[in-house]
């Protein structure tokens, strides 16, 4: 690299969320650099050949949360975004019984009937309760929050126009969403449920990517969090991605240079330069400096403000909110490549049709809560729940014919262990996944060709997210929307001017969901037109 | 109801019992209960959908082509032996009857394919000449293998179709039954399509699924064909045009060139051949259309924004439109119809084949699409857009 470049714009890191910063950034007319550190852009997104002709997800492996905004806004289709159906949703039970949930709405009902004749309405009602409450906070997912610690009118205005949005809510929707943002998954669906498999299936949701069980305050956060993106207008459904989520990210890559971003791959930040209180460039790894008035860090909010730049250069309140932010990781993956397709004994005959989706092991709410006692007191899960899905049944170029690629996400894994680390336990956290999959899919072992065990430590030391959380930062109450990452910065800006911040760190928050790239632009724009 | 030679196969694949009547037989709507996977299928894997109910004529005979060239307003001439051609049939006001795909094994072999029954109006044409129209539609067994992966599952049977190039027959040995597989289909994508003896047609499935296991090889039914033809540009009888021997009205009917098809008369002022309709059509690229067939993409922020402002969750149903949609201009004048209309999981927008008057033809032009929200008119903004709305490079592969 020459010393002498300079760019309107430089975005640290190269996942999805930098993308998407970058490419609006460009769109708007700036001249923008992403620097990613790895060999490959995607971050928690990317799609890996870890084993010949076999396409793993090591991380991130579906899609529903991406804004649709996003996809439109930057001409997604035209650089080949294609997002597949996950057909059906498979909730295996220990006694050999199951729930196969999929897309004809009527043999949903027949399904649920099965196991309650009661709980085929009230599955009806539920969702219906979900997306009212998903309806509701949609325009909040699409626009900046307000800074409640803000006096400037401005902000004291879109104050009002927030309570106005609320008050305007039938109470049924604000009383149901208030009860999913501060109780838990579990008492949520007690109110509707009594089948056990039903309830631990949508519990299972309330626990992705956070240290709570789903009998957790704070679990019906998540279970919402969960439910707000969509496939195709489908609300709280879930795509596939052509490729896996790696290929969703190359299809932003393409589309960030096609409106003219440079990527620079191998290009690891040490630090953001900074003068007078406003940053002037970044300072790469190997001592190259390049020069921007703009800055935007993707990283977490502890690389962010602890790493990227000096601590006493911020305010001790903003060092010491991010210092008190929770990450603690607590979810793995576990990757196989597959000689065929699993069986499950009672629907051996159905071939693939149960594996064309998700597979939800947890078949009792008490099963997932165990899973979470072992976590609290600094173990992983004996028995495991998995979010695993055969990628190959979906899209055939995962894996040679007949072949297949299987992604199993994995709770509980506590980034800390008690009285060991990962790189000990690493192998033993993949037996402990492979027998439980061989005790609802009897030969299962016998299929596997190549295994990946993906610790929350691997995590953190590829992508850099702290403690191996997957939402660079956990959906806590007191670190969402007004307070994510910290109380009055939660708006893209940080105190050194020019520099902002546009990772899964800041609102909305994580998962593939660009939210964040797209709105830390939007401020940027907004920032530099009002300069002008 | 009757049923095709592979019934027996497609009725034990039919997980839903749903089944549509076409042309007196029973055809699938889907066979999954999810229509949608079977889309996908096509569009990342590979389809099979059974056309058998196609009516098929065998035209052959010395004077065949002469026939052809004076009954079909497509060139019949320019379709060589080993080829396939998109052609229609027009009445003497040049309005169009049917179109169908024909096919040339050699100088003087075709088979014609057509949605409706057809052999009277070609027998009663056939005149003195060295021409027999014979109808094989139950003889002739068909199906369309359509898909990025279509061509190494069927090459992995029988390897020269591996060779075969859009447009192009070929008659070969299918693991042992002979076939004519013809590079073409009705899905815009990757595709082919295999015409099989009546008597060979469960072995033929049998050998195709076979080479197509752990390749996602799996039936589809006519939702998922209607929405990969819509994607496509493709018209479909009875739902982008309609056949003018049973229509009432001039306006019920469509010229070629309200149907986007003027392309087959490029050389008309050269050539002195003689059709059904010529002159009547040559008489209308002279004097102006009514109609431009044109694809139409909806303004997604303007969908979106109709129906969230009174509360609902925006639509993105991929299920075909049946009903003809009224468009108008800035002034409210109508200024078209769109006659097939869905989302499109592909183009990620909702889109339309339409016809609107020529000034609104050009790629860009803007008309309004008419949608009901609770019961309310609004418009939304459709910008027209070039055809097929979906092309992988695949196709050309
Ligand atoms: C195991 C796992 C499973 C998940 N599953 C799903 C899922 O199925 N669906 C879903 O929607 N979400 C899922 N998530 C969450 C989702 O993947 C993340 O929230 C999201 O990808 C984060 O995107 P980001 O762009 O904000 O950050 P990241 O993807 O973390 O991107 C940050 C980038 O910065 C780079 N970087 C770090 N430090 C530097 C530096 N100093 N210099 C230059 N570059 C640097 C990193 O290499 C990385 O590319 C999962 C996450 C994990 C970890």
């Amino acid at each position: 690299m020459t010393e002498s470049r300079t760019y309107d714009a430089i975005v640290i890191g190269g996942g999805h969320n930098g993308l998407i910063n970058g490419a609006y950034l460009a769109k708007a007319g700036l001249r923008t650099l992403i620097l990613e550190q790895r060999n490959i852009v995607g971050g928690a997104a990317i799609t890996e050949e870890l084993f010949p002709g076999f396409q793993f997800t090591t991380f991130s492996y579906a899609l529903s949360h991406i804004r649709p905004e996003i996809v439109k806004e930057l001409d997604l289709v035209k650089y080949g975004f294609m997002p597949l159906l996950m057909e059906s949703t498979f909730a295996p039970m220990d006694n050999g019984d199951y729930l196969l949930l999929g897309q004809d709405e009527q043999q949903n009902i027949v399904e649920i009937r099965r196991h309650s004749k009661h709980d085929a309405d009230a599955y009806e009602q539920f969702s219906h309760d979900v997306a009212m409450v998903v309806q509701a906070i949609r325009p909040l997912l699409d626009s900046i929050p307000p800074d409640i610690t803000s006096n400037d009118p401005e902000e004291l205005m879109r104050m009002a126009a927030l309570g106005q949005h609320v008050r305007s809510l039938p109470p049924r929707v604000v009383h149901n969403g208030m009860r999913l943002l501060t109780g838990s998954a579990s008492d949520f669906l007690d109110d509707y449920f009594e089948s056990e498999i039903l309830k631990a299936l949508i519990a299972s949701s309330g626990t992705i990517g956070a240290k709570v069980g789903p009998k957790s305050q704070g679990s019906g956060l998540v279970l919402l969090y969960m439910a707000v993106g969509e496939h195709d207008g489908d609300q709280g459904a879930w795509s596939f991605h052509k490729g896996g989520n790696g290929g969703f990210t190359q299809v932003l890559a393409r589309a960030a240079e096609g409106l003219g971003v440079e990527i620079a791959t191998d290009s690891p930040v040490s630090n953001v330069i900074t003068a007078n209180g406003k940053a002037t460039g970044v300072a790469l790894a190997d001592g190259t400096e390049l020069e921007a008035d703009i800055v935007v860090s993707s990283l977490d909010p502890r690389r962010t403000f602890l790493e990227l730049v000096e601590p006493r250069e911020l305010p001790t309140d903003l060092v010491d909110a991010i210092e008190r932010m929770r990450f603690q990781g607590i979810s793995a993956k576990v990757n196989f490549a597959l000689d065929g397709l699993p069986t499950y004994p009672s629907l051996a005959e159905r071939g693939e049709g149960p594996f064309r989706g998700f597979i939800n092991i947890a078949p009792t709410v008490d099963y997932l809560e165990r899973a979470f006692d072992d976590a609290k007191y600094g173990w992983f899960s004996q028995h495991p729940y998995l979010d695993s899905c055969v990628q190959s049944t979906i899209d055939r170029d995962m894996a040679p014919p007949g072949k297949h690629v299987m992604s199993n996400f994995v709770q509980y894994a506590p980034y800390e262990l008690k009285g060991s680390d990962w790189d000990t336990e690493r192998e033993n956290l993949g037996d402990t996944v492979q027998a439980t999959l061989e005790k609802f899919f009897p030969g299962f072992g016998d299929l596997v060709l190549h295994r990946e065990v993906v610790t929350p430590l691997d995590i953190e030391r590829v992508t850099g997210l702290t403690e191996g959380n997957i939402y660079a930062g956990e959906f806590l109450a007191p670190q969402m929307f007004f307070f994510r990452p910290a109380p009055g910065w939660n708006q893209y800006r940080t105190p050194i001017s020019g520099y902002y911040q546009c990772g899964s760190g800041t609102h909305p928050g994580g998962c593939v969901m660009g939210g964040p790239g797209r709105l830390a632009a939007t401020q940027i724009i907004g920032d530099l037109e009002a300069l002008r | 109801m009757r049923t095709t030679p592979f019934y027996e196969r497609t009725s034990a694949l039919n997980q839903t019992g749903l089944w549509d009547h076409w042309s007196g037989y029973l055809s699938a709507k889907q066979y999954h209960l999810s229509e949608k996977l079977e889309y996908f299928a096509v569009r990342t894997a590979a389809g099979v959908y059974d056309t058998s109910p196609l009516y098929k004529y065998r035209i052959h005979g010395r004077d065949a082509e002469a026939f052809l060239s004076g009954v079909l307003a497509n060139d019949v001439r320019k379709c060589r032996p080993g080829r396939a051609q998109y052609t229609i049939w027009c009445d003497d006001d040049g309005y169009v009857i049917e179109d169908g795909m024909l096919f040339r094994s050699s100088e003087t072999e075709f088979m014609l394919t057509a949605a409706e029954p057809n052999a009277a109006y070609f027998q009663d044409l056939v005149g003195r000449g060295s021409v027999q129209v014979d109808d094989v539609s139950e003889q002739v067994a068909s199906l369309a293998v359509q898909g990025p992966r279509s061509k190494a599952i069927l090459s992995s049977v029988a390897p020269d179709i591996a060779e075969l190039r859009p447009f192009f027959i070929t008659e070969t040995k299918f693991d042992g039954s002979p076939i004519t597989v013809s590079r073409t289909g009705y899905t815009g994508d990757l595709g082919y399509e295999l015409w099989i003896d009546s008597d060979d047609a469960l072995r033929v499935w049998d050998s195709l699924f076979e080479a197509g296991e752990g390749n996602g090889i799996m039936p589809f039914g006519e939702t998922a064909l209607i929405m990969t033809r819509i994607e496509a540009g493709l018209l479909l009888i009875g739902a982008d045009f309609g056949s003018s021997r049973y229509a009432w009205t001039d306006g019920e009917r469509s010229t070629p060139i309200e149907l986007g098809l003027g392309w087959m008369f490029r050389d008309i002022d050269k050539d002195q051949r003689h059709f059904i309709g010529r002159d009547a059509i040559q008489r209308e690229f002279a004097g102006g259309a009514r109609w431009h067939l044109v694809g139409l993409t909806l303004d997604w922020q303007e969908w979106d924004d109709a129906y969230k402002r009174v509360g609902h969750v925006p639509p993105k149903d991929h299920t075909p439109l049946a009903e003809e949609i009224p468009l108008y201009d800035k002034e409210g004048e109508r200024v078209g119809f769109a006659t097939s209309s869905m989302y499109s999981p592909m183009v990620q927008s909702h889109i339309a084949i339409a016809q609107v008057i020529p000034e609104l033809s050009s790629v860009g032009s803007e008309v309004d699409f008419e949608v009901t929200i609770d019961h309310e008119i609004k418009y939304i903004k459709a910008a027209v857009t070039k055809m097929p709305f979906y092309d992988p490079p695949h196709r050309r592969a």
